[in-house]
């Protein structure tokens, strides 16, 4: 039997608390292309900061388990060491230099350098760089992939994909490299550029590379890979050959059923009810999370979850529509259009927005409670104002009571309503945003990301209160959330998006497998495959 | 899949390659605005000023001798990404406490030339390793604390040779300071070293019809050379390829594995010494140095005129510090007397020299802020519309 | 849930708070200050005076200061570009002696004139300020720069006639220093004046600028200064709110380089002279240092920072001038100001901002 190149067993990570991994293991064969997959959150990018010695992961506290690379368990502290043991990681992000040239991007800061006078008194800084031998090395790393390209090109004006070659061309550099981690390769890149990638991993792997590669797309999976580990929750759900795997068990696998429905007595029907919010072909340009026309009815008094893998654009539905990112389309609330890229006619047509992105756009981090709550409304409705000749001066007596209304409503815990929201705790952070919301009198309010960052316990206090509202207010929520599980639990319909685009809506009782393959867009591919 | 096309896919559609690109006056003109926009002026300026072209050669001569030096320090940072050095006032202070100590040692020539710059290497590379350290604290924003820096060191100066030069630092000689015997004088006088480095080997080149030959300081000349193939040589090694990747973009530098922080601290001290040692040069063609004076401008105008030759705040070039130095001073010599020439006034050539010494900075600041202003903006909508090519339909 | 009892364990920290906010530079400040007003009393120095010119002096800088706030609170930072709201109030000022205006009249005018240039002149700075989002800060120091140096050519060549502004033997332009005993010289200082121990107390221009003061204050508590500091506080969530974040930062433009033209107009007030050409160059870096003293931020400010920081300042200066003559030679003084005004700049940029918003 052949020696594993990398063997991990038993791995386990705690973070606050919180196991994101639980007794991992995982094992790659020298040559072998092995695939990871799970849903955002799974774990995937915690174990492969454990194997490439990511700061995070001592800096909260290390990791149980161990990591044996070629049979012998070794320790890893720091990403350096890691490329000492010969594992090399291309990461999500390029992290290219675009002024440069392949040549340089590909030795950055592995120069080679030949002495001269000066470095002989100052030190090997100064030593010449020595260009011919640093082309030579580009471009025999460019080789081993078969891709014929110009390694004195700037990187700037190169093609997406090619800055993914030359991102793996410089882990191929290293002389000891034998494992390579691609983290979500494809993600970027176009469909024919993603096949030729695949192929070049497939040509490296034939070399005696190992291959790690962390994916969301089930069907490049099978086309490449020799063995799949599905994760899900931190834990190891399945291990299997790619032979012998089809889409559908791997989307079921990947979702699973996590937590049980509890939270809602009844749920509505959303048969016999006007749509409040008719979208019709919404384009939205938000960087990372771009929509590409969807089209969407929300009924009136439901719980509508949008739901999908990070990335994707589920998020940019709702910062399109309150006018935060650039976006086309059209929106109509009761039937009146509402005007895009304008917040104000947002807000003005009823609709309020909790961002996902607490810290950046929901909150002034150096100001009070009280003042975060009130000055959305006060701004675009014109309320805590008091008339003082021509002027109209804030009223701090009633935003003060109406902070402490609040305060009491949604149980926001804290030393009072004058107290800076720096200070709060991430859950009573969304509670303030919330009730930022709440001051609007929304018919329709829209919450992003509600859970993202809260610990455990203030997670589902947050959640009831969004149910509560829904009941007790008749408030429509849209909420768009990573966590299939968590809009499982509290919502009526679940619309997921795929690339921009709504893949389908299901109901909350549909099966693992009918969500996996949404959120994986299997779905459009077999249709694109059948026409 | 089959072996074919696995082995011609990759080649036949990504060949990519260098393309030579054909010589566009329209683009050359657009790039060049500045220095041309320069040169324009000046040449209006010069003949309205009414001199004739062998006292300006050597009046311009003379000048980028004297001046070249301090220009070119700046080159260094605005490669490591720093912005114009603002704070190169301190390494001028460092040149100048270096002539307090060799005037107070009553050396004189060439010796005491060199001296000068030997002294004024040490305190340099405390200056700049401390404005390097203060930069570091203040990443983004150095060019504003550069100059605020110049202005608080400034104080200090005034300080140390007000209150504490012959009262805490003792000084031999007695007519470097104030009658009071505290502080330096207004003027300090270094005619012992006036012209220590350009006497070395002076070329005169006879226009027939003039009384006065052009004069070239041959020996300050080569130094400058010297200084170039330095620049030139230090961009080619390790240290020059980590200020260019620091200088690009510090999260990805870092994440090579270059030590960012001390990377810009040397090139903070680079530009240091090169300024220190600038103000020597700078000094002993003058033969005096004006103790509160001689420094204060120094940031200003070396900024000012490497942006005239056309750098921006993210790139500049030895031959854009030089072609800077050869307009800024051209205008610096002619403004006076085309003002007096044109309104009756000198003074309104001054005022203009000023106004324009300003003016250039101001807007290669905000044409810089500008600009990666609207880079930033094309950069998201980029980055937004990359799955769109993915989009499988 | 308890406030009542909540609210009780919070003064230690909110102590340290302050504490941690007031920093080490201003605690330096501040014990500079203390040494140099225990030395004045032990050199006998005359208190009352001392004061009296303390008061002046504040009142003479304070709008200035306070033009700092509206830009610090809409996110462009502090006004480094001040001389062009104050080229605008010395245009009006000057303008009032060419028309032959005395007294208030004169005043009124040149702060009227001024407010009304500075806003106008502040609105296109403000349209400026938006092209260059994030270096504010350098492009205003330098168009600052530029201003003062374009005016120099302005007052060499504008056609005034008036005798006591030109040359006396030709020469053109106008004078370096153009004294206003017989304009407006010191009118408020004067106006209600009154004595307490000795101390004169200069009673029109506290009033003026009790005014000024309160003006902003309400304006910082109206829906458009609410809007203003929203802005300032974070682009993304003004946005959010439907606020224009680039109107609201020309209207801080706007405000804050009318407030200059009135100050540097209540400035010459005070000292009794109009100073031209090159005397505004550095003027922005002592408001700024100022507000910054007081304890405001890069991107925080309060009335109360200006206040607290004019009047800091202002009484170092005071006191120091006499107390170094005594000691060692007057130039201290203004070595001292040199290094405590940018010092406390370059550690306001050093200094990193908790939770702010970089974009």
């Amino acid at each position: 039997m052949v020696v594993a190149r990398l063997e991990m067993r038993g791995i386990s990570k705690e973070y606050f608390g919180n196991k994101v991994l639980k007794s991992v293991n995982l094992s790659v064969a020298p040559g072998e292309i092995h695939a990871l997959v799970g849903e955002n959150g799974a774990g995937k990018s915690t174990l492969m900061n454990i194997l490439f010695g990511m700061p995070v992961i001592r800096n909260t506290g290390g990791f149980e388990g161990k990591v044996f690379i070629d049979g012998k368990a070794v320790d890893i502290t720091s990403p350096e060491e890691a490329m000492a043991h010969g594992i090399g990681m291309v990461h999500q992000e390029f992290m290219l230099l675009p002024g440069f040239t392949v040549t340089e991007n590909i030795k950055l800061n592995r120069e080679i350098t030949r002495p001269n006078f000066a470095s002989r008194f100052f030190g090997e800084k100064l030593e010449t760089l020595d260009f011919y031998r640093m082309r030579e090395d580009a471009k025999k790393a460019l080789r081993r992939m078969e891709l014929d390209l110009d390694e004195m090109l700037p990187v700037a004006g190169l093609p997406v994909g090619f800055m993914q070659f030359v991102e793996i061309a410089r882990e191929l550099d290293k002389e000891t490299l034998n494992l390579l981690i691609l983290d979500e390769p494809t993600a970027v890149l176009t469909e024919s550029e993603a096949e030729t990638l695949l192929q070049v991993m497939k040509r490296l792997s034939s070399q005696g590379i190992s291959i790690l590669f962390i994916t969301h797309r089930l069907n490049e999976v099978l086309q490449v890979a020799d063995n799949i580990t599905v994760l899900r929750d931190g834990e190891v759900v399945a291990e299997l050959e790619s032979r012998k795997a089809t889409v559908d068990q791997l989307a079921e696998l990947m979702v699973g059923r996590k937590i049980e429905v509890t939270s809602r007595s009844e749920r509505h029907s959303t048969e016999n009810v006007k749509p409040v919010l008719s979208i019709r072909d919404l384009h939205v340009d938000m960087p990372g999370e771009s929509v590409h026309g969807v089209s969407l009815d929300v009924m009136k008094g439901e719980i509508l979850g949008i739901g999908g893998l990070a990335g994707h654009g589920k998020i940019g539905i709702a910062n399109g529509i309150m006018g935060l990112f650039p976006s086309r389309g059209s929106v109509y609330m009761d039937g009146k259009e509402v005007r895009l890229n304008s917040p104000i006619s947002a807000l003005n047509s009823g609709m309020a927005f909790v961002s996902e992105d607490r810290r950046g756009t929901g909150l002034l981090l150096e100001e009070s409670i009280e003042l975060n709550i009130a000055v959305q409304a006060m701004q675009s409705q014109d309320k805590f104002l008091k008339k003082i000749i021509l002027l109209r001066i804030a009223d701090m007596k009633a935003i003060r009571e109406h902070a402490q209304k609040m305060i009491k409503e949604l149980d926001i815990r804290c030393t009072g309503p004058d107290q800076l929201t720096r200070r709060l705790s991430g859950g009573n952070q969304q509670k303030v945003c919330i009730a930022k919301a709440l001051t609007l009198e929304p018919s329709i309010l829209f919450v992003s990301e509600p859970t993202r960052g809260i610990d455990v316990g203030a997670k589902k206090i947050v959640l009831d209160l969004l149910v509560r509202l829904n009941q007790e207010l008749g408030v429509t929520i849209v909420m768009t959330s990573s966590e299939l599980a968590e809009l499982r639990s509290i919502c009526d319909r679940i619309a997921i998006i795929y690339k921009g685009r709504l893949e389908g809506i299901l109901p909350i009782d549909a099966s693992d497998r009918d969500f996996g393959l949404l959120m994986a867009g299997e779905l459009s591919y077999h249709r694109k495959e059948a026409s | 899949m089959t072996e074919q096309q696995k082995n011609t896919l990759p080649v036949t559609e990504t060949r990519l390659e260098r393309k030579k690109e054909p010589f566009d006056p329209g683009y050359f003109l657009r790039k060049n605005v500045v220095p041309i926009f320069f040169l324009v002026l000046c040449i209006i300026g010069g003949y309205y000023s009414g001199l004739s072209l062998p006292f300006l050669a050597n009046e311009i001569i003379t000048r980028m001798a004297r001046n070249s030096f301090l220009v070119i320090s700046l080159i260094i940072p605005i490669l490591a990404g720093m912005g114009l050095n603002f704070g190169i006032v301190l390494g001028a202070m460092a040149g100048q406490f270096a002539y307090v100590v060799t005037v107070n040692w009553e050396m004189a020539g060439l010796s005491g030339f060199l001296m000068t710059c030997i002294l004024s290497v040490p305190l340099a590379i405390v200056f700049g390793w401390l404005t390097g350290r203060l930069f570091n604290r203040a990443k983004g924003k150095e060019m504003i604390s550069g100059i605020i820096l110049g202005f608080f060191a400034n104080g200090l100066y005034q300080l140390v040779c007000l209150f504490f030069m012959g009262r805490i630092i003792p000084i031999r000689v007695p007519s470097m300071l104030l009658s009071t015997g505290v502080g330096l004088r207004n003027t300090l006088d270094i005619k012992a070293m006036h012209y220590a480095l350009d006497n070395i080997w002076k070329v005169r080149i006879k226009i027939p019809g003039f009384v006065f030959p052009i004069m070239i300081p041959m020996a300050t000349i080569a130094v400058i050379v010297v200084l170039c193939l330095f620049i030139r040589f230090i961009v080619k090694t390790k240290l020059g390829q980590e200020f260019r990747a620091v200088g690009q973009d510090r999260h990805i530098a870092e994440v090579a594995g270059i030590k960012v922080d001390r990377v810009r601290i040397i090139a903070i001290i680079f530009s240091t010494v090169l300024a220190g040692l600038g103000q020597v040069i700078f000094l002993q063609n003058l033969g005096n140095i004006n103790t509160y004076g001689s420094h204060v401008q120094v940031g200003t105008f070396a900024v000012a005129a490497i942006l005239i030759g056309g750098a921006s705040v993210k790139k500049a070039t030895i031959s854009q510090a030089l072609l800077g130095t050869l307009l800024f001073h051209t205008l610096f010599i002619v403004s006076p007397l085309a003002g007096k020439n044109l309104v009756g006034d000198a003074m309104i050539g001054e005022y203009f020299r000023v106004f324009v010494t300003y003016g250039v900075i101001g807007i290669a600041l905000a044409l810089h802020a500008w600009q990666s202003l609207q880079q930033r903006k094309t950069v998201t909508v980029e980055a937004a519309s990359e799955p769109v090519s993915g989009g499988g339909k | 849930m308890n406030r009542e009892n909540s609210h009780k364990p919070e003064w230690s920290e909110r102590i340290k708070e302050w504490a941690r906010d007031f920093g080490v530079a201003r605690s330096i400040i501040l014990l500079f200050l203390v040494i140099l007003l225990v030395a004045a009393l032990i050199m006998g120095l005359p208190m009352s005076q001392l004061f009296s010119s303390i008061l002046s002096r504040f009142g003479m800088n304070a709008i200035l200061v306070l033009a700092m706030i509206p830009t610090i609170q809409s996110g462009t930072g502090p006004n480094f570009g001040l001389p062009l709201g104050i080229a605008c109030g010395l245009v009006a000022a000057v303008l009032s002696i060419e028309l032959d205006m005395r007294g208030f009249q004169a005043l009124f005018f040149a702060v009227g004139l001024g407010a009304l240039l500075g806003a106008v002149t502040g609105y296109l700075y403000g349209l400026l300020l938006n092209k260059v989002k994030g270096q504010e800060m350098t492009v205003g120091t330098y168009f600052g720069f530029s201003i003062v140096s374009l005016m120099c050519i302005f007052w060499f060549m504008a056609p005034f006639k008036s005798p006591e502004m030109i040359w006396p033997y030709g020469g053109s332009g106008l004078r370096v220093t153009i004294a206003l005993q017989d304009r407006f010289d010191k009118v408020l200082n004067n106006f209600m004046e009154f004595e307490v121990f000795g101390a004169s107390i200069p009673t029109g221009l506290l009033l003026f600028v009790a005014v000024f003061c309160l003006i902003v204050w309400i304006f910082m508590r109206s829906k458009t200064g609410v809007a203003l500091s929203t802005v300032g506080a974070n682009p993304r969530f003004a946005e959010s709110c439907g606020l224009s974040v680039n109107k609201y930062r020309v209207i801080g433009s706007v405000f804050s380089q009318a407030l200059a033209a009135v100050g540097i107009v209540i400035y010459a007030q005070t000292f009794g002279f109009i100073q031209l050409y090159m005397a505004p160059l550095y003027m922005a870096f002592f408001a700024v240092a100022s507000v910054l003293i007081g304890g405001a931020s890069l991107n925080r400010a309060t009335v109360w920072h200006a206040i607290i920081g004019c009047f800091l300042f202002q009484s170092i200066l005071v006191v120091s001038m006499p107390v170094a003559n005594v000691l060692v030679e007057e130039n201290l003084s203004e070595v001292a100001r040199i290094i405590i005004s940018n010092g406390i700049i370059l550690y306001a940029l050093t200094r990193r901002e908790a939770g702010g918003d970089v974009r």
